[in-house]
Parts: structure tokens; C-alpha cells; sequence
């Protein structure tokens, strides 16, 4: 029986193999959760899936969340990969500017990246280099922006019945 | 399957001679249970390959979530998987609770168990009964849909809706068990598994149907990780991973039952492992009934998230206060950022919900399991027939709601 895998000595492994790489840790409701610069997403999780000790094989959510004043790292993108044979889940997190929210595809680590990464561009307008086709999915092609991104409004910006400040936003 | 020597009977020629035509299956064709659409390539009978076209009910779920209050999400989790909205109801709601920080009291988590279970085993009725009419066999489906009809209105006595439930509160239910529930419920569960065992007589051990569905649409337990998979499909492909046994939400911890696995990764065995979740499924809902705990409905210790009783807001100024917070979306929650996930009709279901502290999630992503495994469906049905593609996507339970978000 192998002893329990925690937080603690993922990230322990992670600092060990990775180093200054992991720039930050927290652990928001017991989810370990790593901060590393883009460049470096590939390796780990590429490493993370054939890691004998971790055996982080398989990914669970890719997505993004962006922050208008982060200037300089306005786009996030999250990974969430989980280890089916320790359970243990690990969130790695990386920030790209938005003139050029550029970072490298892992669909060759995960098939199952693809439409994620897809769905991802499409809403955030992220480039995920090394795809094989990536192209908006669950909008329509022709559309000229990306709709998730903070400065589009679900609503018609110009109506005043709705003023945001009346409901605590 | 595509070249095995026992398979290589179906094709009269195994060579591509040329004539290669381009059919379209859907978007819209009875034979999809939604809007998919997928161009195939085919030669003959037999696929070469397929574009898959997703997208067409998009209903940016994501984007209205940021605009909404809390309470007023768990609508929009109802249009994912509508074949078990309950589960996805309650997953929401479990999330917030995770958020906010809220026990809910024993009673609670039984009672959703019961309904989770309820949802599950008329989502895989559905799934199931729907392959046997793929392959020919109406019977089954129309006494199956009988039966899922008693879940229906077993969630109308807890709710008052039957297929976009909205059901529950953040906190706990609207409202206890009514005595007309217990009732039909223990009707259900005695008649059910009679009725039950009929389908499953019907198609298990049929020949036709063994013949039909063995080696259709196959995938490895590698590639189906690999994918993404989760639930029934990644079950039957032979991984035992299952959310209620691995991360235990609702109490789930207190029953006893199996995960079944399969070995092929077909569709017989997707059949087979959802036929025998519904036992499971009915096992659990009987050791939660047996011992449904006393207490109260929903956790008295939230009233900035749990609605008031309404005779209580029409003369209570503090009930009143807290009923206008509510539905005003004025309550403040915690700053954080929390992913929780449930176990849902097709796999693992989860919430990415990040949270500024205002009234509405500053970010709040859903995990669609099938908008994940979809993807592998090319892959599944190369080599195989038409027919055969027809199969395996209603057997891999692929829902145009939670697809296309």
C-alpha cells in the first residue's frame, strides 16, 4: 500500500523537479493550486501524466477567466488535472498578456485538450499553439470577437433602467 | 473492429475503389436524439472518417451566469443534462454550499441522495431504452418511459416541475417530503424492479441485441482517459472511477453499493453498466429511505441564502428583510474560488466557480462531461457501419443541452 499522497508533498515533488518555475502555491478550499510562466505549462503536465510517483494522468478542465486590471496578465488560463490513483487534484494556472494571449497546446499530452482549447479560444480568444485546428466551436464562425471577455456586456450597455450600481456591482 | 478477420465478412469489398461520398448525419435527423451534425465520409456502408459540427443550441450559460445572482443559476443548470436535472440542480447548490461554507443537516443529504438517485436512474433509462430502439426493440422503450413517468411525478410532489426541476435551495429543500411522495415512492419501489427486470430480460441475453451492440463503437481504457471520459462510457471501458466513491459529496459515504466496470468498452457494455447502476442506484435509494433521518428540510442556519417560509415574509419584518436580500441578489459571499463536482447521469459533473464577493460569479465554468467525451465519437465509429454510428452515439448518452452549453 503506498503511503497517502497530500498537498503537501505534491508540491514538495513539484518545487523539487520544477523549482523557481512554481511561482506561487495557495490552496483555496483544499484544492492545490500552482501558478507557473506559460512557457513552462507543457513540460509539467507533460511530466505530471509519465511522473511514476504523481501519476497525474488525466485532465479534467481547461479554461480560462480574465481580469481587465491584471495589466500585463489579463488572461488566466486553468488546467485542472487529477491523479485517479492517489485522488489528489491539482489546479496549475498560468497568466498571458492580452495583446497576445498566446500559449502552447498540450492536445498532444490530451486528446481530450482539443475541444476544451477550442471552446477556450472561442470565448477568450486564447492561442493555443501546436493545435491542430483551432477554430471557434460553439459559435458561429463569422463572429469578429470574443464574448467572454469582460468588456462585453450581456446586456445592451446603453439601457439605463439597469444601472449596475443599484445591485451592488 | 475495423479489420478483424470476423468482421471482414460485413464489407463486400475492403478496398476503397473511389467511390467515396459525403453524407450528412443531422443536424437535425431522427435518428440523433438532438442536434448533432456530423459529415461522415463514407464508402459504401463503412465510415472512413467524420467532422463533427457542435454549437447549434448554444446558449452561453457561462456569460448569463456572470450576470446572475446566485440562487438564480440553478435554472441554468437544469438546460445541461435535462434527462437528470436534479443532479445537476444539486451540484450547484452543493458548490455554493462548499463556497459559502454551509453543513447542511443529515436529512438533507438524504433526501437529495434519494433524488439524485431518482434522476440517475431515469437518465440512464432513457440512455438505455433509447439503444434499444437504435436496434429495433420499441417495446422496451415504451415501458421504460412508463416508469421514468413515475419518477416525473415524483419530482413534480417535491417541486412542482418534471423536467427543468430547479429543484432545491441553497441550504436544503423548499419543502419536506410530502406525505403523497412517500407514497408513490414506496410504490416505485416495490413495482420498479419488477418491471425493471422485464427490460432487462428483453434485451440483455438477446441475441439479436448481443450481436447488434458487441464490438460497437469500441474504445480502450487508455484512449478513452486519454479523452476525457468520465461516468457510464469511461465505467464501461474499465476504469472504476465514480466521484460518489472517490470524492464522497451528500453523505454518499453512509451507503453500500458497487461500481460496475466493464472490460470492452462497447456499447453492450455501456448498456450493461448503466443496467446495472439503475440496481445500484435503487440500492441506494432504499438503505436512504430505511433510514432517512428526523430534522429539518433545509439548514436554519443560513437565512441570508435560504428563502424564508413565505407566511413568514408577509409578517415578519426580519423574514421579509432577508426574502427581499435574496431575491434582490444582495447577499454578500465569500471571496474565493471552489471547484466541486458530482457524479451526473454521464459522468463527472463539476463547477469552476470563482467568486469577486459580488452578488454574481465572477467566473463560473461548467464541466460537461459530454461536450468532452463527444469528441472521441470519429474515432469510435471508423470502420464501423451507418447503423452502427447511430449506436454508438445514443449509447454514449450525449446530451445537446450539456454539449453545446
Amino acid at each position: 500500500m503506498m503511503s497517502k499522497l497530500t498537498n503537501e508533498t505534491v508540491l514538495t515533488r513539484l518545487q523539487d523537479k520544477f523549482g523557481d518555475a512554481i511561482l506561487k502555491y495557495e490552496e483555496p478550499y483544499g484544492f492545490l493550486t500552482i501558478e507557473v510562466p506559460a512557457e513552462k505549462t507543457h513540460n509539467l503536465i507533460s511530466w505530471l501524466k509519465t511522473d511514476e510517483v504523481l501519476k497525474m494522468s488525466f485532465l479534467t478542465l481547461l479554461g480560462a477567466v480574465h481580469y481587465p486590471n491584471d495589466k500585463g496578465r489579463e488572461i488566466c488560463v486553468n488546467y485542472h488535472i487529477h491523479s485517479f490513483i492517489h485522488n489528489v487534484r491539482l489546479r496549475i494556472r498560468a497568466f498571458l498578456p492580452i495583446e497576445n494571449p498566446a500559449i502552447q497546446s498540450i492536445t498532444d499530452i490530451y486528446m481530450g485538450a482539443n475541444w476544451l482549447e477550442r471552446e477556450t479560444y472561442d470565448f477568450f480568444g486564447v492561442i493555443f499553439e501546436g493545435h491542430p485546428n483551432l477554430t471557434r466551436i460553439l459559435n458561429e464562425d463569422s463572429m469578429d470577437y470574443f464574448p467572454m471577455r469582460k468588456q462585453y456586456h450581456l446586456e445592451d450597455a446603453t439601457r439605463e433602467d439597469k444601472d449596475d450600481r443599484y445591485f451592488g456591482r | 473492429m475495423s479489420d478483424t478477420p470476423e468482421n471482414k465478412s460485413l464489407f463486400a469489398d475492403e478496398t476503397i475503389d473511389g467511390q467515396i461520398a459525403t453524407l450528412n448525419l443531422g443536424p437535425t435527423h431522427p435518428a440523433t436524439h438532438g442536434i448533432f451534425q456530423n459529415v461522415l465520409t463514407v464508402d459504401g456502408e463503412k465510415i472512413l472518417g467524420s467532422v463533427q459540427t457542435v454549437g447549434y443550441i448554444h446558449r452561453a450559460f457561462e456569460k448569463l451566469a456572470e450576470r446572475r445572482p446566485y440562487n438564480q443559476i440553478t435554472p441554468i443548470t437544469d438546460r445541461l443534462n435535462y434527462c437528470s436535472s436534479p443532479i445537476n440542480n444539486m451540484g450547484w447548490e452543493m458548490t455554493m454550499e462548499k463556497l459559502i461554507g454551509i453543513e447542511v443537516p443529515k436529512r438533507v443529504n438524504y433526501m437529495r441522495v434519494i433524488i439524485m438517485e431518482l434522476a440517475r436512474i431515469a437518465d440512464h433509462l432513457v440512455c438505455n431504452s433509447v439503444i434499444g430502439v437504435d436496434t429495433g426493440a420499441l417495446t422496451g422503450f415504451t415501458y421504460m418511459f412508463q416508469e421514468r413517468e413515475k419518477i416525473y411525478e415524483l419530482y413534480e410532489e417535491v417541486c412542482g416541475a418534471r423536467l427543468t426541476t430547479n429543484m432545491g435551495r441553497i441550504g436544503g429543500f423548499e419543502r419536506d417530503f410530502s406525505p403523497t411522495f412517500h407514497k408513490k415512492l414506496q410504490v416505485f419501489l416495490k413495482e420498479f424492479p419488477k418491471r425493471f427486470q422485464e427490460f432487462d430480460d428483453l434485451l440483455l441475453r438477446n441475441r439479436i441485441f448481443m450481436d447488434r451492440t458487441i464490438g460497437t463503437g469500441p474504445i480502450s481504457a487508455e484512449r478513452a482517459m486519454d479523452y476525457g471520459f468520465t461516468g457510464p462510457n469511461l465505467r464501461a471501458a474499465g476504469v472504476d472511477y465514480d466521484v460518489r466513491a472517490m470524492n464522497p459529496y451528500a453523505s454518499y459515504e453512509d451507503f453500500d453499493f458497487i461500481i460496475p466496470v466493464g472490460t470492452q468498452g462497447d456499447t453492450y457494455d455501456r448498456f450493461c453498466v448503466r443496467q446495472e447502476e439503475i440496481r445500484q442506484s435503487l440500492r441506494i435509494i432504499e438503505q436512504a429511505y430505511k433510514n432517512l433521518p428526523e430534522g429539518k428540510h433545509f439548514s436554519p442556519d443560513v437565512p441570508e441564502f435560504y428563502l424564508p417560509r413565505k407566511e413568514d415574509v408577509y409578517t415578519k419584518m426580519e423574514a421579509l428583510i432577508y426574502h427581499f436580500k435574496i431575491v434582490m441578489g444582495e447577499t454578500p459571499v465569500p471571496v474565493g474560488e471552489v471547484y466541486h463536482s458530482v457524479e451526473g447521469g454521464n459522468g463527472e459533473l463539476g463547477f469552476h466557480l470563482i467568486s469577486d464577493g459580488g452578488r454574481t460569479p465572477y467566473r463560473l465554468q461548467f464541466r460537461r462531461p459530454c461536450f468532452i467525451y463527444y469528441q472521441a465519437y470519429p474515432e469510435m465509429i471508423t470502420g464501423q457501419t451507418i447503423s452502427d454510428a447511430v449506436l454508438t452515439m445514443s449509447s454514449m448518452n450525449v446530451i445537446a443541452g450539456e454539449l453545446d452549453a
